[in-house]
């Protein structure tokens, strides 16, 4: 090998895009990055972002940086879905549709990779970043600086699965790139190291954010705030972060065997030498099923405060909520081969995990009948955050009925892997998990910035989202029973045209749905003014809501005493004030370490990607020092006197 | 209250529309998976039905529920009795733990029955004799061998009616799995290893069947036929496919074995009656050594 070639690795031209559709994106991509440069220097705008949120440890602008990047990638996986939909509508019976195969496959395996690891994650440490802390009290999360190291990480995954769009494909081989298929000898590419390396630094990120947050919520509580007298919200993320802190290693381990099996030809996965691809199958589940209750879990948090809230009565069954979230993180270890049930497993092995999994909806049912009653004799406010849990329960009920109907094995063998499936899963995906935080985002939006998002296209959002969701995905059950399987770019049954051109259909109700939200956005920005609106608007129940909005960068002047669940309710109720008493406020100062130390990792993904060894080696090194220097860092907070706090309370009234 | 009216209406319009529409599409569509051609398929049908009915006994009261309680406790509704410390009750708290307990009890009896009576491992009883399939699955189509009839085809199962078959399935390609909706139970096919699966076919026809992991460029278009045929025309096509197809042997598995699309319905004469284990054994040298099989039997 010459010198330059070990100074390029494997990168060559040809791995540019050549069919147009790529092509498109791929010059568009860096357009539009360009284009936003450009705004940003012509408002004179650099230094305001890199003061405000690039370099910023406040965990409410964190948040608000993961929604962002969460709802550009959810316009990215929208345009995926686009394109699959309009493949499975045009290529019937020989019929040439407007991509190609290969394109096809890696559309949808962004797709599912996206919209998990970049919109669903995305939006959830969003929500958590910007709610959690002003829920149970706390000034801040336990760990600010590592807050910004996870956020930052995910943004570095979030580009490298992008680029791979502008220069070396993706993988081909679905959202969990089961071997031998994506290993050396099927897929020698670069795709799937894209796959894997996007995934690895973003799963970190989201390791970290759970040690985090689990931390936050052990340790950060307002006094008095017991486990008990947490918001379901905490009580979720608390659960997930266990989740997370167990699940989320299994897969860096199991992508690390996968990268080394394509990097350093070991046989972990292969079919030969010993290799067991049955191993990574397993592996990859006992992540990727806890994963779904990762996502899940906080948006069931979501909908408690939300039907609390608006039916204006505390949630029902508090007790018995706590009960079934706990259950739930049990039950979601041991039921991970309800995935492969089709593998040949034993009939005892096959019939314990779908037991276990049916059981699951057993706490599941329980929820929504609490949810329900906590309406029974409420006022309830239909506010566009209402819509979105009505939205939900029609939705995910659907989804949690065919989940339990797939949880028995022996009907599991003539679903599995059809578009039964694939409805299946974007039912409870979509109506549990995105719905939730779409609502949430509605719901905690004034107080991050002040003013209120409009409600008249909030509602119409839902209401397209709902019934572009029953026209794209209803017809997929019925394509699964006639016997389509997923993943499919044609076929030759000219009967299934007619279904995959109403899924189509819905596709476009969908993206007029996404399309509401965006514009609902744009309008109340430019009408902030008319929106604005005091601390309370929703008149809400919990802490967040007793502090001005925009919540200030240090939550609570005065740390509240918390006595009862729902303690802000009760203080309205009973005329009462916050008992707790002004003192000096320590904060963190910001810091760029994370923004750099993320960029590195970036590298380190993208050296190996391309064997660029040279690189993977300057990154680590830059890794490393940047985490020495930020240990070496003294003076890392500053203080805000309580002469500074009394002047700025006084300064509000 | 006329105006509390037209929210639900439009919604009501809406789901009907809807309804309608789902209706209109059904029409004369086949549905391999609920219009089975087997008997394993047919109980899958029935447990579907079975499963589908007994999850409605939640479902459907959700729906209701939710639908008369947001109706009902509307703000709008002044007449509605607001209560907000109604919130626990151990009765009814107690009722919707206990009912989807009992649901769910009922249904992991089901579970435990049918991952038995349906495992695909379950040799099928018959008075006709068991006819054995080894079915590999290539880039990109199906190869099936018959060993005790000396024949082999490509992306077609000719198979007797009313005649238990029995797989055993393996690949050569990618990690696959072997589905035929109308005769029921897909199966993955691996690289070095073995799975098996029996059907049995109660009618004459044509089925169609499917790869259902994701495999590779030539996925989608990983098809077979499965011909349903009387004893005697099945018996027919043996004679002929000996006498007059091409033979298959390692040469020209090895051609066959190669990625491709698209390809037709063939038969051969099998010239090598040991080469599904020679497939098998491509991946085993390793294994071989140390005196391990990483062939897998299942729990069985």
């Amino acid at each position: 090998m010459n010198f330059f070639g070990g100074l390029l690795g494997r990168m060559s031209p040809e791995y540019f895009p050549s069919d147009p559709a790529t092509i498109g994106a791929a010059i568009s991509m860096p357009l539009a990055v360009l284009g936003i440069a450009g705004l940003l220097t012509y408002f004179k705008k650099w230094k305001w972002l890199w003061k405000e949120y690039i370099t910023t440890l406040d965990a409410k602008k964190i948040g608000v940086m993961y929604i962002v990047v969460a709802l550009v990638m959810l316009i990215r996986g929208f345009a995926d879905t686009l394109m699959i939909r309009a493949q499975t509508a045009i290529a019937a019976n020989g019929q040439q549709g407007p991509i190609d195969t290969d394109t096809f496959q890696q559309v949808f395996t962004a797709h599912g990779t996206i919209m998990i690891f970049f919109v669903a994650m995305g939006l959830m440490f969003g929500l958590i970043n910007v709610a959690l802390p002003l829920l149970i009290g706390a000034r801040d999360v336990a760990f600010p600086f590592l807050n910004s190291v996870s956020f930052w990480l995910f943004a570095a995954g979030m580009i490298l699965v992008n680029f791979a769009l502008i220069f070396g494909g993706f993988s081909a081989g679905g959202w969990l790139g089961y071997p031998p298929l994506t290993g050396l000898e099927y897929s020698p590419g670069p795709g799937v190291d894209y796959w894997i390396w996007t995934l690895q630094i973003a799963g970190v990120g989201s390791l970290l954010s759970g040690v985090n947050f689990f931390v936050t919520i052990i340790k950060c509580r307002a006094p008095g705030m017991t486990l008990m007298k947490m918001p379901i919200f905490a009580w979720s993320v608390l659960v997930t972060t266990i989740l997370i802190m167990l699940a989320f290693p299994v897969l860096t381990a199991t992508l690390a065997m996968l990268s080394l099996d394509r990097v350093m030809d070991m046989h972990f996965f292969t079919s030969t030498a010993g290799g067991n691809p049955m191993l990574y199958v397993n592996l990859i589940w006992a992540w990727g099923h806890p994963e779904v209750y990762i996502l899940v879990l906080p948006a069931f948090g979501i909908y408690s405060e939300i039907v609390a809230t608006f039916a204006r009565k505390a949630i029902f069954g508090y007790k018995t909520m706590v009960a079934a979230l706990i259950a739930i993180m049990f039950l979601s270890f041991i039921v991970w081969q309800h995935h492969f049930f089709t593998m040949g497993a034993g009939a005892n092995v096959n019939a314990f995990f779908g037991i276990m999994t049916a059981i699951i909806a057993v706490p599941t049912g329980v929820k929504i009948f609490n949810w329900l009653f906590t309406m029974y004799r409420g006022r309830i406010l239909f506010a566009s955050p209402m819509w979105w849990f009505m939205a939900f329960v029609v939705t995910f009920t659907i989804g949690g009925a065919t989940g339990v109907m797939m949880s028995v094995p022996a009907l599991d063998f003539q679903v599995h892997n059809t578009m039964f499936l694939v409805a299946h899963f974007h039912n409870v995906i979509i109506g549990g998990v995105l719905f939730g935080f779409l609502a949430g985002i509605t719901y905690w939006f004034p107080k991050i910035f002040g003013f209120m998002l409009h409600e008249g296209l909030g509602k119409a959002s839902a209401a397209l989202w709902q019934i572009g969701f029953i026209l794209a995905f209803i017809p997929l059950y019925a394509l699964g029973l006639m016997g389509a399987v997923r993943r499919i770019d044609s076929y030759s049954d000219p009967s299934w045209q007619p279904f995959f051109i109403v899924s189509a259909i819905g596709v476009v109700v969908i993206g007029a749905g996404i399309f509401a939200t965006v514009l609902q956005i744009a309008i109340s920005i430019k009408n902030r003014k008319k929106y604005s609106v005091g601390g309370d608007p929703w008149n809400g129940r919990t802490l967040e809501w007793s502090v001005p909005s925009p919540a200030p960068h240090y939550n609570f002047a005065i740390t509240p005493v918390v006595e009862h669940q729902d303690q802000w309710w009760y203080e309205k109720e009973h005329n009462e004030t916050n008992k707790g008493v002004l003192e000096d406020i320590e904060l963190p100062k910001n810091s760029s370490l994370g923004f750099f130390m993320a960029i590195a990792a970036g590298f380190f993904g993208f050296g190996v990607i391309w064997h660029l060894w040279w690189l993977v080696a300057i990154a680590f090194v830059a890794i490393v020092v940047l985490v020495i220097i930020r240990t070496m860092n003294d003076d890392s907070t500053f203080i805000i006197t309580k002469e500074e706090l009394a002047k700025e309370i006084g300064a509000r009234a | 209250m006329n105006r509390r009216i037209i929210g639900p209406l439009i919604g009501v319009s809406i789901a009907a529309a809807l309804i309608a529409l789902g209706w209109w599409l059904v029409q004369g569509k086949q549905f391999d998976v609920l219009s089975p051609a087997g008997e394993v398929a047919d109980q899958q049908r029935n447990l579907f039905i079975f499963t589908i009915s007994l999850i409605s006994l939640v479902v459907i009261p959700v729906f209701v529920m939710l639908g008369v309680f947001a109706w009902r406790y509307s703000e709008k509704n002044k007449k509605a009795k607001y209560d907000p410390s109604f919130t626990h009750s151990v009765v009814l708290e107690s009722i919707w733990w206990g009912v989807p307990i009992a649901i769910i009890g009922v249904l992991s009896v089901v579970t435990f029955q049918t991952s038995h009576s349906l495992d695909p491992y379950r040799k099928i009883v018959s008075e006709q004799e068991t006819v054995n399939v080894q079915v590999v699955a290539l880039q990109w189509k199906w190869l099936f061998i018959y060993p005790e009839l000396g024949v082999a085809s490509l992306n077609q199962l000719p198979i007797p009616e009313d005649t238990p078959i029995s797989f055993t399935i393996t690949a050569d390609a990618p990690m696959s799995a072997f589905w035929v909706p109308a005769l029921g139970s897909q199966i993955y096919a691996m690289s070095g290893m073995n799975s098996q699966l029996n059907l049995i076919a109660s009618q004459q026809g044509d089925f169609r069947g499917y790869a259902t992991n994701i495999n590779g460029e030539g996925y989608s278009d990983m098809k077979m036929t499965v011909h349903s045929w009387s004893q005697k025309k099945f018996d027919a096509w043996v004679v002929d496919t000996k006498a007059n197809k091409p033979d298959l042997d390692i040469t020209e598995y090895e051609r066959l074995a190669k990625p491709s699309e698209n390809n037709e319905e063939l038969a051969y004469n099998l010239a090598d009656d040991q080469l599904y284990s020679t497939i098998l054994n491509k991946y085993m040298s390793h294994g071989a050594e140390t005196g391990h099989s990483s062939v897998n039997e299942g729990n069985h």
